[in-house]
């Protein structure tokens, strides 16, 4: 049987966790792998020339090789540590799209984006004059790559989306729109934020040229993020932020870069919080992706069928292609107050606008209830939810 | 169902909830002002007009959110029509202090029964910290309209 809530101290109390989506829970083998390097190799990175700084710089590099790996990069060198996917989504717009946009040129970005994945793009729009256009979705929460057809032109020169919707859930064809991208000479970005810890990540088969995620969805630790930079391009990016460790040499006339990735590592990096993530990443192998979505998947039929059953409830994601996750309205029921009536019964979930108000306008929707799910979610957790459900509905009597 | 949650969700609130009195736009307002709360994505338009003597001859609001933010609302206007601005000022400190600070005695403020009775429902939502912010919007955006004369 498929049972890991064992692993993730957290669960041991009761609660109902449906928020997988904003942060997923940290398993064991993720905190003791931080604890224990915190308490035996830890130091800062590339600078020392005592075994100590040498043990943790070789601990950070082996992170970034665990990463390589999972997401099938050619070079190691390919990846970046940030902060966050936030940060990692900001380094993209604002080191290779500041460099290269000219005014006139296209970013095409869809209606189910992230904030993070939006407003970077506008702050370059209003210095530069380039255009955002945005691909809308259809009625379902889904986007045919028809549109996205429709959508790029001559004029683009990146096209920046989620590989999936942190409200919807909704799949997106990340080989087939990077094609496209391509087609035209643009740049694929893709915004892996919400599939990471979901779906496989394999950027040479896609042939993406950028892709980012966060670790703390992935199981990991907050404070560190990804961003997989294609090497030809990575060479010809400025920096994003200055300062120390990401020069060669600097003197008061001149400073020398150091080569990617450093050049985009500025300051300390989250060293100990690699490690976090390298911990996460074997851990997610260990079980098996496959086996993680086929669990996922039969947690989130259940969920589609058990609300769908409710009187009053709208289901507003209804994508053919969908991951864990299952946005829904209730007539009559604003979804705070569905939220706080769930958390009375123990079950977190997530209401709101999830930080995509452009998507909530185009729903006809100023907030949604939204219940994602992880590894360690169990068909016990959609009859909470349920049951949590009729309870709103009986308080408001409807 | 716990007490807390029977103390949020009374009655009153729901029905106000449901049906907010008072809930549409007004033509000849002398003062309006929107608020927002940008977290839950809450609004409420609220449109005053006040007479040369202060006194609060209509009021009115639209607006979309949940439960608490409308019924605060809605409760918020039937409490202040036909009042002076002072005594709205006075109201919206007392909400203010019902809900920031842990003393719930808001005796101090010359309100009449009904309105008692209305801020006691009200006072439910303190056992909800999280909440507080939808059951306070509706005070808030009365603040900035008493400020925001219309020209
Ligand atoms: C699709 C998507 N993109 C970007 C982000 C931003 O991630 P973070 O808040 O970890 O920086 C999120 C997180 O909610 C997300 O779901």
């Amino acid at each position: 049987m498929f049972d890991y809530k064992k692993d993730f101290p957290i669960l041991n109390q009761k609660i109902v966790y449906l928020d997988t989506a904003a942060s997923a829970q940290k398993p064991l083998a993720v905190i003791d792998a931080m604890s224990d390097f915190i308490k035996h190799d830890y130091a800062n990175i590339h600078r020392g020339i005592y075994d100590l700084s040498q043990r943790a710089s070789d601990r950070y590099e082996s992170a970034r090789e665990t990463v390589k790996k999972f997401i099938n990069a050619r070079n190691t060198d390919e990846v970046i540590f940030t902060h966050g996917g936030t940060e990692s989504a900001n380094l993209v717009a604002y080191s290779y799209g500041r460099e290269f946009l000219r005014e006139g040129d296209e970013v095409v970005i869809t209606e189910l984006e992230h904030h993070a994945n939006i407003v970077p793009w506008q702050v370059l729009r209003k210095e530069k004059g380039i255009k955002l256009s945005v691909v809308p979705i259809d009625a379902d929460g889904s986007i045919p790559i028809e549109k996205f057809k429709t959508a790029i032109s001559d004029k683009t020169k990146i096209v920046s989306f989620a590989h999936v919707s942190n409200v919807l859930g909704t799949i997106l064809p990340v080989k087939e729109i990077t094609a496209l991208a391509h087609a035209v000479g643009a740049v694929a970005v893709v915004d892996a934020c919400q599939s990471v810890q979901h779906l496989p990540i394999d950027v040479q088969n896609t042939d993406a040229d950028f892709l980012f995620f966060s670790g703390h969805k992935l199981y990991g630790p907050t404070g560190i993020g990804v961003l997989y930079v294609k090497r030809a391009l990575l060479e010809k990016m400025p920096p994003y932020q200055t300062g120390g460790g990401m020069i060669s040499s600097v003197s008061f006339d001149e400073t020398l870069y150091a080569e990617a990735p450093l050049r985009f590592e500025a300051g300390t990096p989250p060293i100990i919080e690699a490690i976090g993530l390298q911990a996460a990443m074997n851990y997610v192998k260990n079980i098996g992706l496959d086996k993680i979505a086929a669990h996922e998947h039969s947690i989130l039929k259940y969920a589609d069928e058990k609300l769908s059953l409710i009187p009053g409830l709208k289901i507003l994601s209804n994508a053919g292609k969908k991951s864990a996750i299952v946005s829904f309205v209730i007539e009559n029921i604003h979804s705070h107050d569905a939220g706080t009536i769930l958390n009375n019964y123990g079950v977190a979930v997530r209401a709101g606008h999830h930080c995509a108000q452009p998507l909530m306008d185009s729903l006809g929707v100023s907030s949604t209830v939204r219940a994602s799910f992880g590894l360690y979610s169990a068909m016990e957790d959609v009859d909470a939810l349920a049951a949590g459900i009729y309870e709103a509905k009986k308080i408001f009597g409807n | 169902m716990d007490n807390d949650l029977r103390e949020l969700y009374q009655d009153v609130i729901l029905d106000h909830g449901k049906s907010p009195r008072n809930f549409h736009a007004m033509a000849n307002a002398t003062n309006n002002a929107l608020g927002h709360n940008p977290l839950c994505g809450d609004k409420i338009d609220l449109f005053l007009s006040i007479d040369k003597n202060n006194v609060i001859q209509d009021i009115s609001f639209q607006g979309a959110g949940c439960a608490i933010s409308m019924a605060s609302a809605s409760m918020m206007t039937e409490m202040l029509k036909g009042k002076t601005t002072d005594h709205a000022v006075k109201l919206f400190h007392a909400v203010h202090n019902m809900f920031t600070s842990s003393e719930t005695d808001i005796k101090d403020c010359s309100v009449s029964e009904d309105d008692m009775d209305r801020l006691t429902a009200l006072s439910g939502v303190k056992e909800f910290p999280i909440r507080v912010k939808c059951a306070t919007l509706a005070w808030h955006t009365l603040d900035s309209a008493l400020n925001n004369k219309k020209s």
